[in-house]
């Protein structure tokens, strides 16, 4: 195979994407495109679970940014994963209302129930452990975590078993 | 008082300042230091390192001098107790995570980091905690990263999105888990990268070539010119015991700012190559035998007086200096010599009656950035003379109309409005058109020489905006490049410029591909022309001619055949055929050694006194910066002694100085920086149309000449592995060659094997294959019929 210099990185963009992105680039100023920068992203994790290099590089080259700033952009933001996780993201508060009310418990029991420490997945790719997300906000129901972008507030090991047995 | 200016005080010391100026630019104007680091010039404003803190009279806090304009009756301190106070804060933060490591870190000694810590570092750290340690990365042969030592300003970053144009250095990570870098393995492929070494304020990014090899404060600096592009960067040496150890840039504002092209930095690792000449030698039955310059010397003349001087043919290198190409014809046209030329990669010299005094840029380099329109044609200015690329992509930047016609999409980092890409004799038809649309716009008719072919022509909507946005433009310039010299019709090429120009206003230019090329010309190093552009009755060969019809003799002068010539195959046989062939050369390539009778070892630029006049008409004199190397000497002594042994008179010259004067002295007071081409006399014909698949290409930039041929480091890039065979995807699969990786190459009945690489930035139609490479030069010109063979 002969060696390949111009790749059209983008074309690992499915028509489902594209639609998602051009949504975000319809928003913004035409000569403001990087603006979508954090949409598109999103929506590519979103499907893929994770942001792989090709998966930026087809952002940037369909948004028409350099490559280097897609990358500053995903490692910059905590919620972007750059590499494969498990198919659901846990991410316990352990900022300081939560942890007065006891957030290192919660953290320790999901621990001990999944056999994995923070920033892990289980083995059989269904869990991750998030190393930190925080201040999500939610003081007054603390201690909470989120679960795929879902808040679940006044934990007790109780109720994340329940949380997590009832996830597919 | 103007408008425009305001009054202010740093330090009591009242100054005046324009409106908008950053207090840290006053201050530099005014000789106040202020201790910075992300602060640069020729970048843009980040303040993210706090190291310029001052403390502004009626502001609550201290303001980073670097992102504060001035105001009318601003009062601020640099070194007042809240200044200092500030400053020292600064400093022990970013102290922090720096490593204790520079006694072996290669920016010792001229760091700014270390400078800064001097004055406001304190002697023991507070800190005890553990440091931030990073992966170094490897991004390619030319910088070294030790990103441990990094203090995150983004010079370098900001550099590549800003000057360099193309963004390939990022800040990934944030806060603690910020990093300097690629993201991904890679190197960096900005032909400007180097300039990051002289950014970084501290030992992050060094040159990789001269890293561990001396102190900073070990090496002697000297002012000297690059050798290569037809730009003349200025440069500094660095030696150390005699020996060039690294190069770095001198800031010239009218010529490179205060940039260099990794070509002009990295270049010098080629002087002490293993086949550097380091003695006279001579070829006795067949075999070399190293000798004194008396018996080599002798041996020359002899071998010269002893031909026919019409049978002599004189190939003199566009990189040899002013003084050199101006003794060698001077010495060769005492011999009664008249095949003398410098343009060794032309191949049609027909109309040399229109042929300007020297090839003028049109305008001066640094007003390249106020073009409003420019159109390049065969160009790849982004290599070619990555210089002239960063001042029009100023212009680009500030909404001047950049447009090219070539052979492939160069990938130029400046906005192109408008581009043609065509086959070699498309770009005839192509620029033809614009001639046309231009005549038409301007209610014009064409000139009668030219009239069949622009009649011809095609005016379609692309070349009548090209014609428009040049018509438009307040300045505009039409840019043959160094492509176009060697293109196949370079004459019809240069006289439908000269009427696109004409009829829209523009200026016509050249980007010649060498250092002195302009300089050859002023020097009488060619066959027409005599010193100051003297015209003579009776023209001698040119260097296509004097190959062609082979001579008995030949003299080379920093010419390597195979490389340098546009078809080198055919240069080595003609030469290989002579009686006698003295070649003065710093190196002797195998190739070298197989032609020459006689080897005259010469001094690199480094090492001798001389000038070179860059495209923009600008006489760059230079002082060697240390000795030749054994017994090599100046060219220009040697051909001066030449001049004396073989009884001529007028070599009494003591400096290069001397015969630089002699030289300037010949040229009346109106030296015409002219570009016009006179398009009377013979018509240019229509080429019949060629079919099958065309080579196109320029010289490879790391292949330009002798010395960066031999620069190790450079050759390591991807510039330098360029050698293949370029095609389209389209052209690939029309051809049946995309399941292949290696192609045999057959022109002219020559072969040679590459790898085939596709880029759709290459015309339909076309080959694009690199010149002036070993691994191509067996193929001969850079332009003609060829054919891919699956391997």
């Amino acid at each position: 195979m002969p060696k390949i210099q111009t790749v059209h990185k983008a074309a690992l963009l499915n028509d489902h994407l594209r639609e998602e992105i051009d949504d975000w680039l319809r928003r913004y100023p035409e000569d403001q495109r990087q603006s979508a920068v954090l949409g598109a992203l999103r929506a590519v994790q979103h499907e893929h679970g994770y942001l792989s290099t090709e998966m930026m590089d087809a952002v940037a080259e369909y948004i028409g940014m350099p490559e280097i700033a897609v990358y500053e952009v995903a490692s910059f933001y905590s919620m972007f994963e750059l590499k494969p996780v498990g198919r659901h993201t846990i991410a316990v508060c352990t900022n300081i209302s939560c942890m007065l009310r006891g957030s290192d418990k919660i953290v320790e029991h999901i621990e001990n129930k999944l056999g994995i420490k923070t920033g892990e997945s289980t083995p059989d790719g269904k869990f991750y452990i998030k190393r930190e997300e925080e201040c999500l906000a939610a003081c007054c129901g603390a201690p909470m975590m989120q679960v795929d972008h879902v808040y679940y507030e006044h934990l007790t090991p109780e109720r994340v078993d329940e949380i997590l047995d009832g996830l597919e | 008082m103007s408008q425009d200016l305001v009054n202010i005080e740093i330090n009591g010391i009242p100054l005046q300042a324009r409106k908008g100026a950053m207090l840290i630019e006053v201050a530099d104007e005014a000789g106040i230091k202020i201790p910075r680091f992300c602060y640069h010039k020729k970048l843009s404003v980040a303040a993210n390192c706090r190291m310029c803190l001052v403390e502004v009279e009626k502001a609550p806090k201290p303001l980073p001098a670097c992102a504060t304009p001035v105001m009318d009756g601003m009062k601020a301190f640099t070194q007042s107790p809240k200044a200092l106070a500030a400053q020292k804060g600064t400093m022990e933060f970013l102290l922090i995570n720096h490593p204790l490591d520079c006694p072996i870190c290669d920016q010792g000694g001229e760091c700014e980091l270390q400078d800064v810590a001097m004055g406001y570092g304190e002697d023991v750290s507070r800190y005890s905690e553990a440091k931030r340690v990073v992966k170094d990365k490897d991004i390619g042969p030319l910088i070294a990263t030790e990103m441990t030592r990094c203090i995150h300003c983004t010079r370098c970053v900001r550099f590549g999105e800003e000057i360099a144009g193309i963004r390939e250095l990022g800040a990934t990570g944030r806060g603690e888990f910020m990093q300097i870098g690629t993201y991904i393995e890679k190197s960096v492929s900005s032909e400007m990268s180097g300039n990051v070494i002289d950014l970084c304020p501290v030992g992050a990014l060094t040159a990789k070539p001269s890293r561990y090899t001396a102190r900073p404060w070990e090496l002697v600096q000297h002012a000297t010119v690059a050798p290569h592009d037809s730009i003349g960067s200025n440069l500094f040496l660095h030696t150390r015991e005699g020996r060039v150890m690294r190069a770095v840039p001198r800031d010239n504002e009218s010529v490179n700012e205060t940039w260099i092209s990794d070509r002009d930095r990295f270049s010098y690792t080629g002087l002490y190559a293993d086949d550097r000449l380091t003695t006279p030698m001579v070829k006795d039955n067949g075999k070399w035998v190293a000798t004194d310059w008396e018996t080599a010397l002798a041996r020359t003349v002899e071998g010269l007086k002893g031909t026919a001087a019409s049978e002599i043919g004189a190939l003199l290198s566009p990189h040899a200096t002013l003084e050199e190409l101006y003794l060698a014809q001077k010495l060769l046209r005492g011999l009664g010599v008249s095949a003398i030329d410098h343009r060794l990669r032309q191949v049609d010299f027909a109309h040399g009656n229109a042929d300007p005094a020297f090839p003028y840029l049109g305008l001066p380099i640094a007003d390249l950035e106020n073009v409003n329109a420019a159109l390049l044609v065969a160009s790849n200015v982004r290599k070619e003379q990555p210089i002239a690329a960063h001042r029009l992509r100023k212009a680009g930047l500030k909404g001047a109309s950049l447009m090219a016609i070539n052979t492939r999409d160069y990938g130029f980092a400046f906005p192109v409005m408008a581009q043609c890409i065509t086959d070699p004799h498309g770009m005839v038809g192509v620029l033809a058109g614009v001639a046309g649309a231009a005549l038409e716009a301007a209610g014009a008719k064409a000139p009668a020489s030219l009239a069949k072919i622009i009649d011809a022509a095609e005016i379609d909507e692309a070349a009548r905006a090209m014609a428009e946005q040049l018509k438009a433009g307040e300045q505009a310039v039409v840019l043959l490049g160094s492509q176009a010299f060697a293109h196949p019709r370079f004459s019809l090429l240069r006289a439908l410029a000269a009427v696109v120009a004409e009829h829209t206003g523009a200026t016509l230019g050249y980007l010649p591909e060498a250092a002195n090329s302009a300089g050859a010309w002023l020097a009488g190093a060619v066959p027409h022309r005599g010193p100051a552009g003297e015209r003579l009755g009776s023209p001698g060969l040119d260097a296509q001619a004097m190959l062609d019809k082979p001579r008995q003799a030949y003299v080379l002068l920093g010419v390597e055949p195979d490389l340098d010539c546009a078809d080198g195959v055919r240069a080595r046989e003609a030469i290989e055929g002579a009686n006698f062939v003295v070649s003065l050369n710093a190196f002797a390539s195998e190739a070298t050694r197989n032609l020459a009778d006689v080897l005259l070892p010469i001094a690199t630029f480094a090492e001798t006194s001389g000038t070179f006049v860059n495209a923009e008409g600008r006489w760059q004199s230079f002082q060697g910066v240390t000795r030749p190397l054994g017994e090599a000497r100046p060219a220009w002594k040697v051909l001066r002694v030449l001049g004396n042994m073989a009884g001529l008179n007028g070599f009494e010259h003591v400096s290069s100085e001397n015969v630089r004067d002699e030289l300037k002295g010949l040229f009346g007071a109106d030296l015409a920086f002219d570009t016009g081409v006179p398009l009377e006399g013979a018509a240019f014909e229509t080429a019949t149309v060629p079919t099958g698949l065309q080579r196109a290409g320029g010289v490879a930039i790391y292949a330009l000449d002798s010395l960066v041929r031999r620069a190790r480091p450079l050759q390591e890039t991807a510039d330098g592995r360029q050698a293949g065979a370029y095609i389209s995807e389209a052209q690939a699969r029309a051809l049946d060659l995309l399941n292949t990786d290696r192609v045999l190459v057959r022109q002219n009945g020559r072969t040679a094997t590459l790898d085939l690489v596709i880029d759709d930035g290459v015309a339909m139609g076309c080959v694009w294959i690199p010149a002036g490479m070993p691994e191509t030069a067996a193929l001969g010109a850079a332009f003609g019929p060829v054919e891919l063979q699956k391997l």
